[in-house]
């Protein structure tokens, strides 16, 4: 499908004109269908199947019918894109000023306008949609638990940016928070019965606790040496888990753990029931969808209470010891504790996330709390752009919902055979798809940092051109 | 500020207290790991100065100055501001006794906004005084007026520094340590930025440290200054007594700024 190469060319001769060259477009689409064509007749056009000792050859031309305008479209598209870009560059906008960079909306600001009404309006309406979609709230199941186990992460991830994006305190260890909140829940609730609301506030000021011992041993560290220690403190409470058997039966993990009850009514076929109260007819997705909507609160609240912060002075003060600490202790910032309270926030919004994961899956084991998951919210947190909520939310989509998007594309097996499972190069497409965000967005998604004061115009500069650490 | 003049007015009957110094370094030794840096270090601030330090590249200028703030400490010598040892406060405290200090090279915030920066300036005192600060500042510093809601690390190196000194008057110090605000500027940069520092002094009566390698200009402008010779105080005098000094010149001026 390599087709000479006409796209500088043409796109250089398209700049100069000022648009698109369309003859000399279309003529090069046409060639890359024609190669494609050409090549499909071996690749694709038959294909071979055996039964028994019979070779038989299916010919598949809808295939290469349907590829071939799909090469074209794509010729065509990357042209149009190379040709608007090239002219972009080569005619500065006449808004461009030439002393102060401001005036072009952001990204930040195009998503955010649209884009965060859009996103919350599909997260409440998520689990109807599914319902309206599938045609019923047993089919819906998969998506709903799909949409309950990306927001465990947006949450987690939003709880890491305070750490990460806003502190500026690179933690390798996010998972030990969530185990923590996990475990607390589990044990506070199997030993004595406590019901899911009040071990909830506990598993995070639990959770809070662990994060201010495991911050006062590292406030001195910065960077590659924090990360390592913070590593280390991940894996020990793995191990402790795994190892202190008496108290958390070890890997072989804590089973039944009491389920989420309506603030007290239970979700089962009783007479005093969620359902038989609501006269619903008992659907077991009751609890699923009220789940849901627990982790949606949960996430929104975590958003919600950084946001605050982010405006108060102790929010200020993370920000400014993310770019400069020795400035913040000469401008008298007390860099002990705002590093502890850092640590400690981000760590209680860990353990809520972690009690939820336990009420969820009733079942938990220290293997769901191994260094990937560290690694996973780690990445979501850095693709979606540091300190940028709406980033991380979509870098959490991206990471979490991609796979299982993956899993679905069983289409795929059409092209490339049978026994084609497009989960198993998930790995290299994540890897592509980093290395790409390396070459286009090296600050995330959104690198773009919010002012958390608006004087009376918004004027925004891209965080690309801004250096970070020393000005 | 008018608090300076009301406090002398009531020390005067007191003569050995009024002439008490703002802040006063006795024998400071500051060591980076085993190598020395200061080695034992004299130096005195009068309340309503403008004292300058120079010194070659390399001669413990800036340390003397991260010495008075805490960081790092000093191992000998004590360190007195308003009559009160400092020498073991920690750094964030001392930086809310009212000095304030702008250290070298601006570190300002360059993710944040200008005014995001004032406000970080700010937020070690309360905020009931913030908007009159900020005002103030922004009639200092015109400049920063007109850039209050774009980001610190846009700005030009000159408004850098404008923005590193108005960070650290935000806070309304009585003692103001100032570590090369001239470096990396153009000559009428520096001329602006030095005639900003001698109307903080004169209008306000701030109290005011400087560090500088741009000899002639600090000590045309200093009351007092000292010169800094490898971690060890060599000369002092009033800022003419060194401009005339031909050793000063020899080493300081000479082929320099004139």
């Amino acid at each position: 499908m390599n087709a000479p190469s006409i796209t500088t060319t043409s796109s250089d001769v398209s700049a100069t004109r000022g648009r698109i060259d369309w003859a000399a477009a279309l003529k090069d689409s046409a060639k890359a269908a024609l190669v494609m064509f050409g090549l499909s007749i071996p690749l694709l056009a038959y294909r071979t199947d055996q039964s028994g000792a019979d070779l038989l050859l299916d010919p598949r031309w809808d295939l290469v019918a349907i590829l071939c305008p799909i090469i074209f479209a794509l010729r065509l598209a990357i042209h149009a894109f190379t040709a608007t870009r090239a002219y972009r560059k080569a005619v500065p906008s006449p808004r461009q000023a030439t002393e102060v960079v401001h005036a072009e909306p952001s990204a930040f600001q195009k998503v955010s306008r649209f884009g965060i009404p859009f996103f919350l309006g599909v997260a409440l309406a998520f689990p109807f949609i599914v319902y309206v979609v599938q045609g019923g709230l047993n089919e819906s199941r998969y998506w709903i638990d799909l949409g309950i186990l990306i927001l465990t992460y947006v949450m987690l991830g939003w709880g890491l940016n305070i750490v990460v994006g806003l502190a500026g305190l690179l933690d390798l260890g996010y998972v030990a928070f969530y185990a923590v909140g996990a475990y607390s829940y589990a044990l506070l609730s199997t030993t004595f019965g406590w019901s899911f609301w009040i071990c909830l506030p506990l598993a995070g000021i639990l959770a809070a606790f662990w994060g201010i011992i495991l911050g006062f041993p590292v406030l001195r560290l910065r960077g590659d040496y924090l990360a390592i220690v913070t590593l280390a403190f991940g894996e020990i409470i793995r191990l402790v888990l795994i190892n202190w058997v008496e108290l958390t039966n070890g890997g072989a993990g804590i089973a039944s753990i009491p389920r989420a009850t309506f603030f007290g009514i239970p979700f089962n076929s009783d007479e005093d029931g969620f359902a038989a109260l609501f006269g619903l007819e008992y659907s077991p997705m009751h609890r699923i969808v009220f789940l849901y909507y627990l982790i949606l609160i949960l996430a929104l609240l975590t958003n919600f209470v950084t946001m605050r912060l982010r405006r108060l002075p102790v929010g200020r003060a993370w920000e400014a010891l993310r770019e400069d600490e020795i400035a913040c202790r000469s401008l008298g910032i007390n860099t002990r504790n705002t590093k502890l309270t850092a640590f400690s926030i981000g760590a209680m919004f860990g353990g809520f996330a972690g009690s939820f994961f336990a009420v969820r899956q009733g079942f938990i084991s220290p293997e769901s709390f191994n260094f990937l998951e560290s690694a996973i919210i780690l990445a979501i947190v850095v693709m979606g752009g540091m300190g940028s909520q709406i980033g991380v939310a979509i870098a959490a989509i991206v990471l979490v919902g991609g796979p299982e998007i993956l899993r679905n594309l069983t289409f795929l097996q059409a092209v490339f055979g049978e026994g084609f499972d497009p989960n198993e190069y998930r790995l290299l497409l994540f890897g592509a798809g980093m290395v790409a965000m390396m070459v286009w967005r090296p600050r995330g998604l959104i690198s773009e940092r919010q002012p958390s004061v608006i004087l009376k115009e918004r004027k925004a500069i891209s965080g690309s051109l801004v250096k970070e650490g020393h000005g | 500020m008018s608090t300076a003049g009301a406090n002398i007015a009531m020390q005067s009957p007191i003569a050995e207290t009024a002439r008490q110094p703002l802040l006063s370094v006795r024998g400071v030794k500051t060591y980076y790991g085993n190598i020395i840096a200061l080695k034992g270090v004299d130096m005195d601030v009068h309340e309503g100065e403008i004292v300058t330090l120079i010194g070659a590249n390399g001669a413990g200028k800036s340390t003397l100055m991260m010495t008075i703030f805490g960081n790092p400490r000093a191992r000998e010598g004590t360190i007195t501001y308003a009559g009160k040892d400092i020498t073991q406060v920690p750094t964030h405290e001392i930086a809310q006794m009212s000095i304030a200090q702008s250290p070298e090279g601006r570190r300002i915030f360059p993710r944040m906004t200008v005014f995001e920066n004032l406000q970080m300036g700010a937020s070690i005192n309360n905020f009931a005084h913030f908007d009159e600060d900020l005002e103030r500042v922004c009639t200092l510093f015109p400049r920063l007026k007109e850039r209050l809601q774009q980001r610190g690390g846009t700005l030009s190196g000159g408004e850098q520094q404008m923005l590193a000194i108005a960070r650290a008057l935000m806070s309304r110090p009585k003692l103001l340590l100032l570590d090369e605000p001239s470096l990396g500027l153009a000559p009428l940069i520096v001329k602006q930025i030095f005639d900003i520092i001698k109307e903080l002094n004169e209008k306000d009566g701030m109290t005011i440290f400087l560090v500088e390698q741009n000899a002639y200009h600090a000590l045309k402008l200093a009351h007092r200054g000292y010169v800094m010779v490898t971690g060890n105080i060599t000369m002092s005098g009033t800022g003419k007594e060194l401009l005339a000094d031909p050793q000063v010149r020899a080493a300081y001026l000479e082929g320099g700024h004139h």
